[in-house]
């Protein structure tokens, strides 16, 4: 199911202990064992008789290579568009860790995100901003990549709590994630463990002032990088039974 | 609450008693006997209520000792039933007939110190760890600081401190 | 009904100020409701921006040409309404391209764009998006019995099927108005038109924390700013339908405005009162009091 074609000299020089011929490692079938019943090659009949095969990891994802997202060639509306996107932040409501009990109380009266142009939206597709809140296992990671994965450009990344900075107080389990930025891009990082629901406020005031002047382009260096990340991400997920990019 | 555990041991070859509190005793008793006093508990005695089933890695005895803690609703006890299983041959008897929880339970230990508890439903599927590759991480011989220096990206620059060792400093500095 | 250039550049003029009208009375909505629950709440004009950044998304993808179509299957459902409902009582200008029979025509619109909705989401192959759909149709099927029934009783009471003669027949206060010649028919269609437009008690269909809001749970960017666009003017023609056959129609802008905010409102209002209904629950709820009432209206008036 492997179809990463990343060469080895595309991959930067500052992997972090990663084994350089790691991608070529992975390019073998042996993962093709973790996939679910539902994702294995199949053969099935058509409605006309004739016997198909079916390799949904083929069929049912798309495998083509996320393409960089240009801006506006013309400055004036690209700020216009960008003031627009910076007043209306929806955020897709996905708690990964204990930061999500933070979130409940930005939508209270006493809070209040809404005011801000930050609304909540249940799935990703609309999403543009993430919030990774708090601590991240390695099990929510892959749901997290999913997701974001899902979520369209320009989109981006707010990181709550000191867990996704360096581990927090979770450093040393073997469980979860130390630095999210080797996983995915971050824009925002709001550090506190945890954070007060006015430091999430700050944070997507921070946030703005990114996106109004045109900083926020970390959608594209995901893209840029993409290779580099998803080496990292097959690092640690070991299971790994969805295409490579499956939006 | 005496009275019953003294009733409880003309019936079964409890090797060991630890009143812990008013309320809450524990009693241990070999494997074999378990699911026997479990079921006896169960449906004569009113321990409806199956609270938690847990485990801990004696690793210098070389032995697991496994934890079912039950409760009575009508008696207003806890009892903590424990054994002892051998590390080498980690296999316990499953008791997920008599409560439906008990299998996902039995899943997670089988996870987390590879106990296995064969008929269990589902117990070979993986729990939290998604297609885990080492030795089951909540077994003490595993070392979870080396593990996660290896398999994450530690942010340099990160400082600890031994925390007896720090506040002794902190608080006698001239001792 | 004559087609000539400054026909269609005036109903183009109509549609722009109703979407303009239709997204500030979305926002005062909210806004609204946010105060109830003594909140701050969005600004006014969030809904605009809300729209310039659903255009300016750069990336879409596509499930198939359905996934395409539903959202412009639901734009000409909002948009046919519009066209053939005459907006403002005795000016050429604004009403529309109505003619003689536009009622059974607004009528079937009004389902079309749920149908072409159900089509395009179907598409997008998301588990939760079928079962919006499904509760989206079961529902809107039974809101359209009680409503037909009504329509039904006016235009028996009118002997016409032509909006704009209905509205005639109105004028010259409020004791003509059809709120007050045939309650039962206003009680009947203002019961259903909350379903129609899906606040609280009938929202199951978009409930955001139960089904990921429903049908367009695969919906983005483009497409979800076509939505956004068909809602902001459907909401107003919907509106304005009800104004028109019950409330005595409007003779200018502003009538037309206060009447539209103050429908819209009622089913607002008694979205902030009451919580949601499960699906079987509005279903039941619409086949027994609306259609009951809407019998009622038939029955007396024939």
């Amino acid at each position: 199911m492997n179809r990463l074609t990343a060469t080895e000299d595309k991959l930067p020089a500052s992997v972090f202990g990663l084994p350089t011929n790691f991608l070529k490692m992975k390019e073998t079938d042996d993962n093709d064992k973790f996939l679910h019943e539902e994702n294995k090659k199949r053969e099935a009949t058509a409605p006309d008789g004739s016997i198909i095969e079916i390799d949904p990891m083929q069929d049912y994802f798309c495998d083509a290579r996320p393409q960089v997202s240009e801006p506006y060639k013309i400055k004036i509306v690209e700020k216009f568009l960008n003031w627009a996107r910076s007043e209306s932040i929806w955020v897709l409501g996905f708690g990964t860790g204990c930061g999500s009990i933070e979130i409940p109380p930005l939508v209270t009266p006493r809070f209040d995100m809404f005011r801000y142009g930050v609304q909540m939206r249940p799935t990703p597709r609309q999403s543009n901003a993430f919030i990774i809140s708090g601590y991240l296992s390695v099990k929510t990671l892959k749901r997290v990549i999913r997701s974001y994965e899902q979520m369209q450009s320009p989109k981006y990344v707010i990181a709550l709590g000191s867990c996704t900075i360096n581990g927090g107080m979770y450093w040393d389990s073997y469980n979860t994630i130390n630095r999210l930025d080797q996983y995915m891009p971050v824009d925002v990082y709001i550090a506190g463990c945890m954070p007060r629901p006015e430091a999430l406020l700050a944070g997507f005031g921070k946030l703005k002032e990114l996106i109004k002047t045109g900083r926020a382009e970390k959608a594209n260096e995901y893209v840029e990088n993409f290779d580099w990340y998803k080496a990292n991400q097959k690092k640690i997920i070991k299971d790994w039974n969805m295409p490579d990019y499956n939006w | 609450m005496k009275n019953f555990i003294k009733d409880l041991g003309y019936k079964f070859n409890i090797s060991e008693i630890e009143y812990q509190r008013k309320n809450l005793t524990f009693l241990t008793i070999d494997k074999e006997n378990v699911v026997q006093l479990l079921a006896y508990l169960r449906d004569y005695e009113g321990f409806k209520h199956f609270v938690l089933m847990t485990a801990v890695d004696w690793i210098e005895d070389g032995i697991f000792q496994l934890t079912y803690i039950l409760n009575s609703p009508e008696k207003k006890i806890d009892l903590g039933i424990r054994t002892k299983i051998l590390r080498e041959k980690a296999e316990m008897t499953t008791v997920h007939h008599l409560w439906n929880q008990v299998a996902t339970y039995q899943r997670e230990l089988k996870e987390m110190f590879g106990i296995d508890f064969p008929g269990s439903p589902r117990v070979d599927e993986s729990f939290i760890l998604e297609g885990w590759d080492n030795i089951p991480p909540m077994r003490r011989d595993f070392d979870t600081k080396k593990y996660a220096e290896e398999t994450f990206f530690p942010r340099p620059g990160r400082s600890t401190n031994d925390p007896s060792e720090y506040m002794k400093q902190k608080l006698y500095p001239n001792e | 009904m004559e087609f000539t250039v400054s026909k269609i550049l005036w109903t183009l003029l109509g549609l722009f100020i109703v979407l303009n009208w239709g997204l500030i009375m979305g926002g005062t909505m909210r806004k609204i409701g946010a105060r109830v629950a003594k909140r701050h709440g969005i600004p006014i004009y969030q809904p605009y921006i809300d729209l310039v950044k659903n255009y300016a998304i750069r990336t879409q993808i596509t499930h198939g040409i359905m996934f395409y179509l539903g959202p412009v299957f639901r734009l000409s459902g909002g948009v046919g309404i519009f066209l053939f409902l005459p907006l403002i009582f005795g000016s050429d200008h604004w009403s529309n391209f109505s003619f003689s029979g536009d009622l059974i025509l607004i009528l079937y619109f009004q389902f079309f764009g749920m149908l072409g909705m159900a089509l395009g989401a179907g598409e997008g192959g998301h588990p939760y998006s079928a079962i919006g759909i499904g509760r989206g149709l079961s529902q809107f099927t039974t809101i359209e019995v009680p409503m037909t029934l009504a329509v039904i009783a006016l235009a028996v009471q009118y002997n016409t099927l032509s909006i704009s003669e209905i509205v005639a027949a109105q004028q010259g206060g409020i004791a003509n108005w059809t709120m007050i010649t045939n309650p039962f028919a206003t009680a009947a269609a203002m019961l259903s038109l909350l379903g129609a437009f899906g606040h609280s008690p009938f929202n199951l269909v978009k409930a955001p924390n139960e089904i990921p809001i429903g049908p367009p749970t695969e919906y983005h960017s483009t497409y979800l700013g076509v939505l956004r666009t068909n809602a902001a003017i459907l909401h107003v023609v919907e509106a304005a339908l009800f104004m028109n056959l019950f409330f005595g129609g409007a003779t200018n802008w502003f009538e037309l405005i206060l009447k539209t905010f103050l429908i819209y409102f009622w089913s607002v209002f008694v979205g902030m009162v009451f919580p949601r209904f499960r699906i079987e629950q509005s279903v039941r709820w619409f086949v027994k009091i609306p259609l009951v009432l809407g019998i009622i209206a038939i029955i007396i008036i024939i």
